[in-house]
């Protein structure tokens, strides 16, 4: 039997490609059945995300299963043979699934998001009776492989963006954000987003102040936060954990000779402030105050450029538990292994049965 | 209390409490007006030293696990360090109760068994505190404190223990157990305050070490430390107020005075950062400040007032 991996993805092809390419979520499961229908094909798996299209498919014969999967991208209105799609063989498809499912293959290397899509596209195709034996056994082995990766390596080690390194940050600093009250001063893009991302932590109050007071009308809606008058927002700080800064003010907004007394009043409740804005709209010197945390945009870019780092470190040591991974499915798969996990060739010499290491 | 002037042999200095409030009664130098003659144990191999030998390696093994799981990056929250320290403190507790044993009553006869009691009392509060706050890494900044308590006393004190046939007075027991209990409190809001120390000055200075991922965040630590120095207070209160049911609390009055001194010492801290006049860096400095004070004061004032101490 022979496992194959026919897509594309964003180490190959430009985005125009992809999304021209996308399978959406209620077609997948479908298109999975439909070509397990196909001749010389046992099982199917597609998987579609924004960076990758993947179809894996169990086939007797790999011409005939590339064939078979020519077939329905061509009648998706894409030539099968056209630059940018990737074909893989067996051993090439296994190592693949397992780099995929690890985050190893990902733009943001060691994310975890790729996992639960991957899950998400096998049960389908599951449900869908496209898999069978083949497949099953492959993608359960490929879970395995990423939640050991994951838990033995530092491949999902800090955040390693903007948004992420300050909501790591945050959680550092309160724990759960679910008492923290979020102030935002400037409605920028980046304050938004990171805003967004400590909204989806679960904060409990989110201000907008903006000199233009529609646009943060319109951005607190958006978070589900109230809209304060910029002249107005002192008025609410004393209450405030969470400080980002993103204005296009030419000054500080926000002094340490301004903060010093709020703070007096407040010494058991720490101000995380992140200050996006170029130039600053926080003075550095806040960060010397008793309880007072800034980070500004170099301060958080040079943290998510350390947990890259660190992850580009394991690497090598993530490869190595794959291929030993892989190696062992590929002699499964070639019928050393019996379904118990018990080594053919063994109990064939009469030797003690080994176990198999899954 | 209890100073011996010359007269009684060696071997009858050691045999008062060193937390007891006895006084030498006027004209019987060197005899306690409790005391009988000490009972000196046999000479057959005791079981209770190799105990806290095992107890002591286990806590050295837990700080060293995790340090090195630290450095080479490879650190995973597991149960294996909390494991260590509970066999530590099992392997304690059976030290403990076998020389309670030997010396016939709550084993704080020397400064020797004042360390190791302080040491069981800091492992006690860590296994309750840890799972409960699952304050991370508080284990592994525990075991080195416990285990420099116990090779301390190991190493360099002197531990002959001795079984005194004095009636044991429940109210001493008591006061003697609660305050080093309440000791282990403070010790442990010493960690913890460390831990604060350690996690916050990386959150200022921007510079992330791997350990920054596995310490809790600074608000449950200073929550936890808030809450130790409340626990510790509350039970030194216990171990005072059952110091003055003992009686004859005025032959002792540097110990009274040192031991109100500590009490109100932790509970202005307590009070000043409820009352919102302390930051809880400065709370964390503090328990730090105020435990090595208390310790090298506590190791003093015993040693002192321990047979042959002085």
């Amino acid at each position: 039997m022979e496992i194959l991996c026919f897509g594309l993805s964003h180490h190959t092809a430009p985005v125009e490609l992809r999304e021209k390419f996308a399978i959406p979520d209620g077609e997948v499961a479908g298109l999975a059945a439909q070509l397990r229908a196909a001749p010389g094909v046992k099982e199917a798996v597609i998987v579609s995300t924004c960076n990758r299209v993947e179809f894996y498919v169990a086939a007797e014969e790999t011409a005939q299963g590339f064939a078979a999967v020519g077939e329905v991208v061509a009648a998706r209105g894409t030539a099968p043979d056209a630059e940018g799609f990737h074909r893989l063989t067996t051993a090439g498809t296994i190592r693949h699934l397992f780099r995929v499912v690890s985050g190893l293959d990902s733009m943001v290397l060691g994310e975890t998001e790729i996992l639960g899509q991957v899950k998400k596209a096998y049960a389908a195709a599951s449900e869908a009776g496209a898999t069978s034996k083949h497949l099953n056994k492959l993608f359960q082995r490929a879970f395995n492989v990423a939640k050991e990766v994951r838990t033995k390596t530092n491949i999902t080690r800090g955040a390693v963006s903007v948004g992420s390194v300050a909501v790591e940050l945050a959680e550092k600093i309160f724990g759960r954000l679910a008492n923290c009250h979020v102030m935002i001063l400037g409605a920028g893009e980046m304050s938004e987003l990171t805003a967004g991302a400590m909204a989806a932590r679960g904060v409990h109050s989110i201000f907008v102040a903006n000199r233009s007071y529609d646009r943060a009308v319109v951005l607190a809606e958006k978070m589900k936060g109230k809209a304060v008058h910029f002249d107005e927002w002192a008025r609410e700080f004393h209450d405030v954990d969470i400080l980002i800064g993103s204005t296009a003010a030419p000054h500080h907004v926000l002094t340490a000779a301004q903060l010093a007394p709020i703070m007096r009043t407040r010494p058991d409740r720490p101000l995380f402030c992140i200050d996006l804005a170029v130039p600053r709209d926080i003075e550095p010197a806040v960060n010397k105050l008793d309880g007072v945390y800034l980070y500004d945009i170099d301060a958080l870019q040079a943290i998510a450029d350390q947990s890259m780092g660190v992850r580009k470190q394991e690497i090598v040591v993530c490869e190595q538990m794959i291929e030993r991974h892989a190696v062992e499915f590929s002699e499964w798969l070639a019928g050393g292994w019996t379904q118990a996990g018990v080594r053919y060739s063994a109990t064939v010499s009469g030797a003690e049965p080994q176990q198999a290491k899954t | 209390m209890w100073r011996l002037v010359g007269c009684a042999p060696m071997e009858l200095r050691s045999a008062c409490h060193p937390l007891c409030s006895t006084t030498p009664i006027p004209g019987q130098r060197g005899v306690c007006q409790t005391a009988t003659l000490p009972i000196y144990l046999p000479a057959a191999p005791r079981m209770d030293r190799p105990l806290l030998v095992i107890s002591t390696f286990c806590f050295l093994f837990g700080f060293a696990y995790t340090m090195h799981a630290l450095g080479a990056r490879v650190y995973r929250a597991s149960r294996l360090n909390f494991f260590a320290i509970l066999i530590g403190f099992l392997c304690q507790t059976g030290f403990l109760y076998l020389r309670g044993q030997q010396v016939g009553r709550c084993p704080l006869t020397s400064l020797f068994e004042v360390l190791i009691f302080l040491s069981w009392a800091l492992v006690l509060f860590y296994l309750l505190i840890g799972p409960t706050y699952r304050l991370s890494l508080l284990g592994a900044f525990t075991s080195p404190l416990a285990f420099a308590l116990q090779v301390g006393a190991l190493l360099l004190l002197k531990d002959a223990p001795v079984r005194i046939s004095l009636p044991v007075n429940p109210w001493m027991e008591l006061h003697a157990a609660i305050s080093i209990v309440a000791y282990g409190a403070f010790a442990l809001a010493g960690v913890a305050g460390v831990m604060y120390l350690a996690q916050e000055r990386q959150l200022k200075t921007h510079h992330i070490h791997s350990i920054f991922y596995h310490l809790p965040p600074i608000r449950d630590l200073a929550v936890a430390n808030g809450r130790l120095i409340f626990t510790g207070f509350a039970l030194l209160a216990v171990g005072i107020g059952a110091g003055f049911m003992v009686g004859n609390w005025q032959s002792h009055a540097s110990k009274v005075a040192w031991s109100l001194g500590v009490w109100v010492l932790y509970g202005a801290i307590f009070a000043l950062s409820k009352g919102h006049r302390l930051s809880p860096r400065r709370v964390a400095w503090l328990s730090v400040a105020a435990f090595s004070v208390a310790l090298v004061t506590l190791s003093g004032i015993t040693f002192i007032t321990e047979p042959g101490g002085n």
